[in-house]
């Protein structure tokens, strides 16, 4: 190959490659539409992103939850068979040599919102898209409050007073935040 | 060559793993099962026109018909997923543990595949299924199945592995008499075929602000994980095929996320939405289930590779060797999410001497790969132990160096050297050393 034709090698064919690859516009992906985003866009963040107006309080939550929840998570919340969502049987007992006295039935399943959770938006986040698991994405945003606030109630982190709203459900302090380390990123 | 003497290059007869290469198959003082000798075949050649009589009934009748999709042998139908008992018998939450001792090389058959549901399967209608990208994109963007399929695609082989694989030895203060389906049956090896991601994400143009990608199931539960913007632009890829054909309802038909190396709760299962963020969501199972308790009480987030990790497949848990004494090949599986497998080492005298295992190839980056060894066992109390170590020099902890890392309940990413214990019977346990 003459100098010439390296230099067009270079500067014409390689790039071609190389974009073939990272550059790769098949431009197939048709447009989404802000009414589609809408609809499906139900994240919620632990600052708050995406939390819808509402609120519900604890006795409300109280009420849901002995119609369509305790059927499998029992009657405070922790008897399963699906997971617990009271109490301090996780990262509490986690070192506690008679757990296993204890816990016999579902282990797996110990661990509760209350005792490793750092963000209450993550229970009301997966209230509204999964629960409750026979019907999920049932439940109005006001009911999704007031769930929420009636698991913070047992787990003893809001009074039985509360009504959880947009606003100060950012406020509740979890107990698994300050104890949380990020592994990602990775050093 | 005939008369070499087998080399034991570690104490309780592990031999030189090219001890096949270099005797034929003549072994010292093994006698091997023997194909027909020139005699046989010339006492075949003499037996009368009749010969119907002294051969097998299904060689003296027209074979069957074969089927539109093929099945196993009738022959091998305990051959099965078991379901695990630490989760209720419900679509709660359920554990699908493949037979991993009863594979060979290192791809998992489709319908043994283990697989872990929260919310069950969904029933995808793939006409109406469509994956969505938005958030900090210059265009949001939706592709549906034809789409998809007119991408350029990459087929790998990888393993994929429950965080919670082999919880039971991380928190079991006793050995628990448990064969290696339900120890180990938590990983599988597949050829999964789809569209890299970088692709589809390049096409939506990330914002430079983007770190973080939500990821979302079309399932009852919308399975959600918060995944960083780095692996889906490095080798992450959308699944669309496992080992040739479209990916079984249990592993997320029609698509699935696949990020080789990571932990399988975060290869989201029935994929349709991608939410590019700066942030990650702490979603249900971030919060909970898929973190790890460390030693001194901190939890910690998002701890997705899965370590390199060994276990000898044969002999293993709850089997019974066939003879008292004699040759027998060890074999098993490595694997590491953080590259290819580098060597693996066992140990037939509990961790005393240590000898090289063969790895037969293919040896690829996050990917199962099969070791072997041959071994000539003297009839005594033995303990064998395998010790993996990858591409990166990372290497198997012991149990002991594992537990300390962790709070004594903490089960996800256990990645500890297995021992099993052989008696003089041939009896085969799980055990501690």
């Amino acid at each position: 190959m003459s100098k010439a034709r390296l230099v067009i090698f270079w500067l014409l064919i390689m790039p071609t490659i190389i974009m073939a690859d990272e550059r790769l516009h098949l431009d197939l992906g048709k447009p989404l539409t802000a009414a589609e985003i809408n609809q499906y866009s139900i994240t919620v963040f632990p600052d708050g992103t995406n939390l819808p107006i509402g609120q519900g309080s604890v006795d409300q939550g109280r009420v849901l939850y002995k119609n369509q929840c305790m059927m499998c998570h029992g009657e405070e919340g922790i008897e399963g068979p699906a997971a617990r969502l009271a109490g301090s049987d996780g990262w509490f007992s986690f070192s506690d040599p008679l757990r296993i006295l204890r816990i016999e039935k579902h282990p797996v399943l110990l661990i509760s919102v209350g005792s490793l959770w750092p963000y209450a938006t993550s229970i009301f986040d997966y209230i509204r898209r999964a629960m409750p698991h026979y019907s999920p994405k049932s439940l109005d945003d006001n009911q999704v409050y007031a769930l929420t606030a009636y698991l913070l109630y047992l787990n003893d982190l809001v009074p039985e007073s509360a009504v959880l709203d947009v606003e100060n459900i950012l406020n509740v302090q979890m107990s698994g935040k300050e104890r949380s380390v990020m592994v990602w990123p990775e050093k | 060559m005939e008369n070499k003497i087998i080399e034991t290059v570690a104490d309780n007869g592990l031999l030189d793993r090219r001890s096949f290469l270099l005797s034929g198959m003549a072994l010292s003082g093994v006698t091997l099962a023997a194909g027909y000798s020139a005699a046989s075949v010339a006492n075949i050649e003499s037996i009368p026109a009749a010969i119907a009589e002294p051969v097998p009934q299904w060689m003296r009748s027209a074979g069957g018909s074969d089927n539109a999709y093929g099945l196993p042998s009738a022959h091998e139908s305990h051959v099965q997923r078991q379901l695990a008992e630490t989760t209720p018998q419900t679509s709660l939450f359920s554990i699908w543990h493949t037979p991993i001792e009863q594979q060979r090389g290192i791809i998992t058959p489709n319908g043994l595949h283990f697989s872990v549901h929260h919310n069950g399967i969904p029933d995808i209608a793939p006409q109406q299924h469509e994956l969505m990208i938005h958030g900090l994109v210059d265009k949001p963007l939706k592709f549906d199945m034809e789409s998809l399929l007119r991408y350029p695609t990459v087929s790998n082989i990888h393993f994929l592995e429950c965080a919670g694989n082999t919880a039971a030895n991380a928190v079991s203060l006793t050995a628990l008499d448990q064969s290696c389906q339900d120890l180990y049956g938590q990983v599988s090896g597949s050829e999964w075929s789809g569209v890299p991601l970088k692709y589809l994400l390049n096409e939506a143009g990330i914002k430079p602000s983007a770190k973080w990608v939500i990821v979302e199931g079309a399932d009852g539960g919308s399975h959600s994980r918060s995944i960083p913007l780095e692996k889906l632009l490095d080798d992450a890829f959308i699944a669309l095929y496992q080992n040739g054909e479209r990916l079984r309802p249990s592993q997320g038909y029609p698509m699935r996320l696949f990020v080789p190396g990571w932990e399988g709760n975060a290869n989201v299962k029935w994929v349709h939405r991608l939410e590019v963020t700066d942030k990650p969501a702490y979603s249900k199972d971030e919060s909970g289930l898929y973190s790890d308790i460390l030693a001194n009480g901190n939890i910690q987030r998002f701890s997705f590779h899965m370590d390199v990790k060994s276990v000898i497949t044969q002999p293993s848990g709850r089997q019974q060797l066939p003879e008292k004494h004699g040759f027998y090949e060890i074999s098993g599986l490595a694997w590491s999410g953080h590259g290819k497998i580098k060597q693996v080492e066992v140990s037939a005298d509990g961790g005393k001497t240590w000898a090289i295992a063969q790895l037969q190839g293919p040896v690829l980056a996050k990917s199962l790969t099969r070791f072997s060894i041959p071994w000539q066992w003297a009839g005594t109390e033995s303990v064998l132990i395998s010790r993996a170590t990858d591409e990166m020099g990372r290497v198997q902890p012991s149990r002991d160096q594992w537990r300390a890392q962790y709070a004594s309940y903490s089960f996800n990413h256990y990645n500890a050297m297995q021992a099993w214990h052989i008696n003089s019977d041939g009896k085969v346990e799980n055990y501690y050393v």
